[in-house]
């Protein structure tokens, strides 16, 4: 291991991380976008949650380099493909977290929301939604960490951010960028566990009384 | 919808089915990967996550080993793994290993750690030593999770075992690579096809055997608290 590759390369180190945190947030957050409501509609109409929960879990089973693949005649070697590719496997856990958070509302809190005179669109907005809180956060955490871990995939089509490094390190037969990468990713990961949980702990102060 | 035939064409010429490079062989290659590695998994993981959950010790550790596989950049472990020990499939091997094991043991702890404490005292008090605890009550009791987790356990291995390809070996993702490098987009996209189609059948075939291997006292129980809720 030649150790001073890593402070030599320091800039470029920090430039990929910030990268990799970028296509992390974008993915994570489209992903939020797209999922609460899609478990609003499933939690409201009964019908709709099989399908949901069946669709996002088939979309989940779908290798992630196959489908960073088959999203390539649309939108070619670009972020935008990671960040589609990437944003689908957030899916399946946001959905399912949020489905979960709403139906653990005890129904009687709603109810006694709506006898106070509480539309529906404002029990789901002041009541249910940051009752559900803690365990969509949980589902969040978990897409966060995966996401980031999942990014080095779109390395195979030229944006893996930090996963390029595994890339550029095996075509040389070099190590060190490598374990650069990996290293990195991991530690992104456990930073952000760490910041997201005190995001939920700020989110739902009631929570620590 | 142009690329769609091409894909189908692609499936339907007669030499993508023969020979070293032909369908069949691949889909066995990728398979052998696929099956070895999750069977060595689940003969590690399987005894770790039923020592936890049977002895409450080193929960921490199932936990936490859950998010680390998680966290764990597998292209960069191939990598690194291939670019250290030299070119051999072992790297592939112990990659696909590493991935399997965290999701194998987490559940198989879960499942363990559900069983209701009634249930356990239940076996004691009937006087089973800790070994017919462990067999006769508490892993039937956790087998639906210990499957789900070799069922998520083998459903990412087919799906990362695509990377052989990438450091020189076979399987199904010989088509991704060699056609990204070629840049025969009906081959890789047939590839990814290939991959998906065999990712998902994993993932219906093994939900299939788990509600097979279902122990007959779960079942009753099912059937009751559905016909009671």
């Amino acid at each position: 291991m030649r150790w001073s590759w890593f402070p030599g390369h320091a800039d470029d180190l920090a430039s990929l991380t910030l990268l990799h945190l970028q296509m992390t947030v974008l993915a994570v957050g489209l992903g939020i976008l797209i999922a609460v409501p899609l478990a609003i509609l499933a939690h409201r109409v009964g019908r709709v949650r099989g399908p949901v929960l069946a669709l996002t879990g088939v979309l989940f089973t779908i290798p992630s380099l196959a489908l960073f693949i088959l999203l390539l005649p649309f939108t070619g070697l670009s972020m935008t493909t990671a960040v589609i590719g990437l944003t689908v496997y957030t899916l399946v856990v946001l959905v399912r977290n949020t489905i979960e958070g709403l139906s653990s509302v005890p129904p009687h809190i709603s109810e006694a929301a709506r006898a106070m005179g509480y539309g529906r669109t404002h029990v789901l907005l002041a009541v249910e939604l940051p009752l559900a809180l803690p365990v969509v956060m949980a589902g969040v955490r978990i897409a966060t960490v995966m996401t980031i871990s999942l990014v080095s995939v779109a390395g195979f089509i030229g944006q893996g951010a930090l996963g390029q490094l595994f890339i550029d390190g095996f075509q040389r037969n070099f190590p060190e960028p490598i374990v650069a990468g990996i290293a990195l990713t991991l530690l992104l990961a456990l930073v952000a566990d760490v910041l997201l949980v005190g995001v939920q702990r700020a989110l739902t102060p009631w929570t620590r009384r | 919808m142009g690329l769609l035939q091409q894909i189908a064409e692609w499936f339907t010429q007669a030499t993508h089915w023969s020979g070293e490079d032909g369908l069949p062989v691949r889909l066995l290659e990728h398979l052998e990967y696929s099956v070895l590695s999750t069977v060595v998994a689940a003969l590690i993981g399987l005894p770790i996550g039923l020592f936890i959950g049977h002895t409450g010790r080193g929960a921490f550790l199932a936990i936490n080993l859950s998010g680390f596989g998680r966290a764990l950049p597998t292209v960069g472990l191939v990598t690194l793994v291939f670019l250290v020990s030299g070119l051999s499939i072992w790297p592939v091997y112990i990659a696909l290993v590493v991935l399997a094991v965290p999701a194998i043991v987490t559940n198989a702890y879960a499942g363990m750690a559900g069983v209701e404490p009634d249930l356990r005292d239940a076996a004691r008090g009937m006087g089973m030593t800790g070994w017919q605890r462990l067999w006769k009550v508490e892993a039937p009791v956790a087998l639906p999770l210990i499957l789900t987790g070799i069922r998520l356990a083998a459903v990412q291995v087919v799906a990362t075992a695509t990377i052989a390809a990438y450091v020189s070996f076979g399987g199904l993702g010989r088509y991704l690579f060699d056609g990204l490098a070629q840049r025969d987009l009906p081959q890789v996209l047939a590839g990814a096809v290939a991959v998906a189609v065999l990712a998902v059948v994993t993932d219906l075939l093994l939900a299939a055997l788990q509600r097979v291997l279902l122990p007959r006292g779960l079942r009753l129980r099912r059937a009751q608290a559905s016909a009671g809720g």
